[in-house]
């Protein structure tokens, strides 16, 4: 049995969640690249090559990417042959207030929705863990801002609404959220499940990386489709017109009962952040 | 490119189309959802508000904390939208102009016709690159609130497009249309 001591976990919580803030992943970046040297519409490729001078800026300046450093998303894989000594939980929540203060980041989470009194250092964070195989502890850390959080939707389809139908509720996401969550987007889409399944898949279909398509060639094409018809509404960036609504989006798929066919879209921005470290 | 410094004149204000690219100088007040939620309070209270309004302009954001050596954190624009309810009464109080992100509903937009005024369009995400355009930020109001306190900064040439102007027209749909157009559709 493996050791990791929860003070490690802490210390690599709060590096990732500096990191995640001030350093656009890689396939994100050159996405936004390609987006503007393939952008017909000149407002719109003005607005990307700002756009990349921002995240330069960020990265030279070491200041946060967006001022909405977001809600702290943990998605952790703990290794069955690995022994947390001291609260894995606590740990998490720890290193989130370590990052989002030494960092200076700033602290967007309220303690109760309808009393809305900020926690003061971004705790709690959203913590997803799984048991897996082997020993090792594989730590994801995505800053999640509600700009485009909030333009996020989810459905509960008939089967007989299939493709089409998936098809359908993805552009009207797209055409209703507009300018607001800050596009160029990043869409993750989940599909099947079931209600909170679904938008955990939605979640998880952000960290796929933008240069590499769906492994089943079903929903590569799918993915491909659904790009082209969200870059066909015009939405543009920030929402001013333009070819470039969405810089890429993945699929994310799941079993699901005979009588359902659950769809989530979350909703991201250009800015879309994770940062991943293996303990 | 139009050069602007507040306060904003109505003459100003009513020179303004949608579409156009403004550099905006001078001093703003930040507030965002839980600011607007006191200022209505103070409206209904008859208590006085923490910034004049007069000419003024508000920016919806609330920066990251301020780095050493620096006059600001990362400062981008927040969806506009959730001030919506607030926005009227606040232009009727002499209100001239609000920076933020995203579409506005047909009340904000009318009011901005009745009030001459106009709402900017800030480049939402982009908020390292707009902190180089505040050069001074001071916490001027209910500094419980945190990254939603209100507070003065002073800009240089921060880059703004009207996004709807005192006419009734909107960025939004103008610059979607013209990009339909444009590939012929």
């Amino acid at each position: 049995m493996r050791e990791i001591s929860a003070e490690i976990i802490a210390e690599t919580v709060a590096r990732l969640c500096i990191e995640a803030n001030r350093n656009l992943p890689q396939d994100v970046a050159c996405a936004l690249a390609c987006a503007e040297d393939a952008e017909p519409f000149a407002p719109a490729k003005d607005l990307l090559g700002l756009l990349r001078q921002n995240e330069r800026i960020a990265r030279e300046t070491r200041m946060p990417i967006c001022q909405d450093t977001g809600m702290a998303v943990v998605f952790a894989e703990v290794g069955q042959e690995v022994h947390i000594t001291g609260s894995f939980e606590q740990a998490v929540n720890e290193g989130v207030r370590r990052g989002y203060v030494e960092g200076l980041l700033r602290k967007s989470v309220v303690g109760d929705p309808l009393r809305r009194i900020n926690t003061g250092d971004n705790t709690p964070a959203v913590l997803h863990t799984r048991l897996v195989p082997g020993d090792r502890v594989t730590i994801t850390v995505a800053p999640k801002g509600f700009g485009s959080e909030n333009m996020s939707r989810l459905t509960m389809l008939t089967p007989a609404q299939g493709v089409q139908g998936v098809k359908d509720f993805v552009v009207d996401t797209v055409r209703r959220a507009g300018a607001n969550p800050c596009p160029p987007m990043v869409l993750g889409i989940g599909v099947g499940g079931d209600f909170e399944g679904v938008a955990e898949l939605a979640k998880r279909a952000l960290m796929l990386p933008l240069d590499q398509p769906n492994p089943d060639p079903f929903y590569a094409q799918l993915e491909r489709e659904l790009l082209e018809a969200v870059n066909e509404t015009g939405v543009g960036p920030q929402g001013l017109g333009g070819k470039t609504t969405c810089l890429g989006l993945h699929v994310l798929a799941g079993a699901t009962h005979i009588a359902g066919l659950p769809v989530a879209v979350n909703v991201s921005c250009h800015v879309t952040r994770h940062q991943t470290a293996v303990l | 490119m139009v050069h602007l410094t507040t306060p904003l004149t109505e003459e100003a204000v009513l020179s303004l189309h949608a579409g156009d690219h403004v550099l905006l100088s001078g001093d703003v007040y930040t507030a965002r959802d839980a600011a607007h939620l006191r200022m209505l309070d103070c409206i209904a209270s008859g208590d006085p508000l923490p910034m004049p309004l007069e000419g003024q302009v508000i920016y919806y954001a609330g920066p990251t904390p301020t780095p050493p050596g620096k006059p600001v954190g990362s400062i981008g624009p927040t969806t506009s939208v959730r001030m919506d309810a607030a926005t009227p009464a606040l232009l009727a109080r002499g209100l001239r102009g609000v920076i933020g992100k995203g579409q506005r509903g047909a009340e904000v937009v009318s009011a901005m016709q009745a009030h001459p005024s106009v709402y900017f369009a800030a480049v939402g995400g982009a908020a390292a690159l707009m902190a180089a355009c505040v050069t001074a930020c001071e916490v001027i109001a209910w500094d419980d609130l945190g990254p939603e306190s209100v507070k003065r900064l002073t800009l240089k040439e921060l880059p703004l497009v009207v996004a709807v102007d005192a006419y009734g027209q909107d960025a939004f749909a103008l610059g979607q249309a013209a990009y339909v157009q444009s590939i012929g559709k």
